[in-house]
This record gives C-alpha cells, sequence and structure tokens, in this order.
C-alpha cells in the first residue's frame, strides 16, 4: 500500500485480495443463535459493556442467509445436530464457525447419549474458544484471531 | 382422608382391584394398585364427588433394576376442589412393560405417557398418538433405564429429511392458488 502524491487528491494504492480480506474480516456478521448459557455471555460481548461493534461484528442477523459467522454457543445435542447443519448450510460463502465454550467444543460434563461431542463433527470449525462459559472477553479474543485467520485467506489458491 | 381411608372407599367402589396404602416420608396419601384396574381407579378418583382428582398433575416412571417388578409408573394428581393432593403408583414387569392409558381420564396425560415411552419403552395401551416426546424421533433404546448406557459412541445424524414431500408441497400450492381465485 503506497501514498500517490503526484495526484491532486490523495489515493490510496492496494490490492484486491487485500482489500477484500479487510471487507470481509471487518463485518463479520454472526447469525442469531444461542444453544445455551454461553449465549447469555455472547449477549454479553454484544451489548455495551463489552460491545463488539469495536471489531466489527455486532449485527446479529436474523436469517442465515444474511450472516457470515456461526456462533455454537453451548452444548449442541443429538437431536438438534440436523437443525444446526441446516442453518450452516444456508449462510452463504465464505462463512466461519466459532464453537464457544467448552460443550460446543468436546462435550464438557455433558458425558452423555444426548449430546454430541464436538460440534465439529457437524460443522467444520474454525476457532476453538475454551472456557465454561467463557467470559466475553474470551469470545472477543476469538473473534480477532478468526479476524487474523481471514486476513490470511487468499483469494484463489 | 389419608391413605388408609382413600383405600377403603376406592376398595368399595372397584371390589376387583387389590390396593395397597404405603407410608411415605412427605405423608402425602401414597397407594399401589394392580395394573389392570388403574383406567377404572382413575375415572373413580376425578368424578367421585368426595374425592375431585381433576388435575393429573404429574405422570413419570422409575426403574428399580435389576429387581423385578422393575417399573414403577407414578400419578400424582390434585384435587382443586379439596385442595389436597394424591400419588399413586403402579408396579410394572420389565418382560411385560405395558399398562392401559389413562388419556381419556386426563387429557393431560398425552404428552407424559409420550415421554415415559419415550425414555423407559413403557408401552400405554390405546394411547392417540405413541410417539416419542424428546429423543430423536429414529432413536433406537430407551436412555432412562438402568441397563442403558450413558456414554455412546456414535457420529451424530447431521441430516434430516425435508419436512414435507415434493408430492404434498405441490399439492399445498396448488391449494392456495386456489383459495386465492376464490377470493
Amino acid at each position: 500500500m503506497g501514498i500517490e502524491s503526484d495526484y491532486e487528491i490523495p489515493v490510496l494504492t492496494t490490492t484486491v485480495e487485500k482489500m477484500v480480506q479487510w471487507a470481509r474480516r471487518s463485518s463479520i456478521w454472526p447469525v442469531t443463535f444461542g444453544l445455551a448459557c454461553c449465549a447469555i455471555e455472547m449477549m454479553a460481548m454484544s451489548c455495551s459493556r463489552y460491545d463488539v461493534a469495536r471489531f466489527g461484528a455486532e449485527v446479529f442477523r436474523g436469517s442465515p442467509r444474511q450472516s457470515d459467522l456461526m456462533i455454537v454457543a453451548g452444548r449442541l445435542s443429538r437431536k438438534m445436530a440436523p437443525a444446526l447443519r441446516r442453518i450452516y448450510d444456508q449462510m452463504p460463502e465464505p462463512k466461519w464457525v466459532i464453537s464457544m465454550g467448552a460443550c460446543a467444543s468436546i462435550g464438557g460434563v455433558f458425558d452423555n447419549y444426548a449430546i454430541v461431542q464436538g460440534v465439529d463433527q457437524v460443522v467444520p470449525v474454525d476457532v476453538y474458544v475454551p472456557g465454561c462459559p467463557p467470559r466475553p472477553e474470551s469470545l472477543i479474543y476469538g473473534i480477532v484471531e478468526l479476524q487474523r485467520k481471514i486476513a490470511q485467506q487468499r483469494l484463489a489458491s | 382422608m389419608d391413605a388408609a381411608e382413600l383405600v377403603a372407599s376406592l376398595q368399595q367402589a372397584i371390589p376387583d382391584a387389590t390396593f395397597e396404602p404405603v407410608a411415605t416420608v412427605d405423608l402425602q396419601p401414597t397407594f399401589y394398585v394392580s395394573r389392570d384396574h388403574v383406567v377404572a381407579v382413575a375415572k373413580v378418583l376425578r368424578d367421585s364427588a368426595d374425592l375431585k382428582f381433576a388435575f393429573l398433575a404429574e405422570l413419570t416412571a422409575t426403574d428399580y433394576w435389576p429387581s423385578e417388578p422393575r417399573f414403577e409408573v407414578v400419578y400424582v394428581m390434585v384435587s382443586l376442589a379439596y385442595k389436597r393432593r394424591l400419588r399413586m403408583k403402579v408396579r410394572v414387569h420389565g418382560s411385560d412393560a405395558h399398562l392401559a392409558t389413562v388419556c381419556n381420564v386426563w387429557p393431560a396425560a398425552n404428552w407424559l405417557e409420550r415421554e415415559v415411552w419415550d425414555l423407559f419403552g413403557i408401552v400405554f395401551d390405546g394411547h392417540p398418538d405413541p410417539r416419542r416426546l424428546l429423543m430423536p424421533e429414529d432413536w433406537e433404546g430407551f436412555p432412562l433405564r438402568k441397563d442403558s448406557p450413558v456414554q455412546i459412541r456414535r457420529p451424530p445424524h447431521i441430516a434430516e429429511p425435508l419436512q414435507v414431500t415434493a408430492e404434498e408441497f405441490r399439492i399445498s400450492v396448488e391449494r392456495d392458488r386456489l383459495s386465492r381465485e376464490q377470493m
């Protein structure tokens, strides 16, 4: 990125790839989707005290068709797994998944027949956020890590 | 009215049934009844003028595996007219795990019996809608039985069939179109 001072108006030059990466990582819209108590922390993260708007991810969409990010906040029961997969399939590409908390990541304390032992069996996970539940800061850190990951995604290989 | 008095009056109404009052820690009147007379007893409890247990508050089961009879189905009833509660229990053998539904007596029993069937595998004969309630419909086994495994290592089902078939969808679209034309 360089500044061209020969023109009358200031102009920045960059590559399309960097531009797209910047646009994608600066407006990650999560789908409104809470499964259990982790969702309370997710809501706290989006409210004014923690204010994830600072990182451009505050617009929770009611429809998966307008969303970029799925935050799996809580334990996923086996009965819920097809519904979660359907929501993921309805999201347009490019899309990312954050597995929030111990239950979503490995089943947590619910080591039983009813709970899926890790949502990575159902959807591909980009970032795992540990904690039971994670504090809002942890989830914001997870989103920042996801932004770092998006910044490294190439448009074509 | 304690359990003994209640059982005496019920015995008078239904001479065939066998009743067995039991002492409880919480002092709530409790008795066992023979399996074949559940519906008759339920009707008397609901309709009798001095009882009026019109409200089925809870219907659940317990599993005492490996002892037999392993299941006990528990009915908790409330008499709103006389402000009393009552607990009725039925012993059910594991090899012959079925009893008559009380849906015709208390409609509230519908989902409760579905839940008991779903989790314990006790069949309610004559139930109007015998489907699973909590577990997925293609689930195998009854998870609240004591001999059912707590942990299973099985990949989750992640795809489910569409809720309507293509044919049903076409029919519903056609019906909507006709109803719009009539307006």
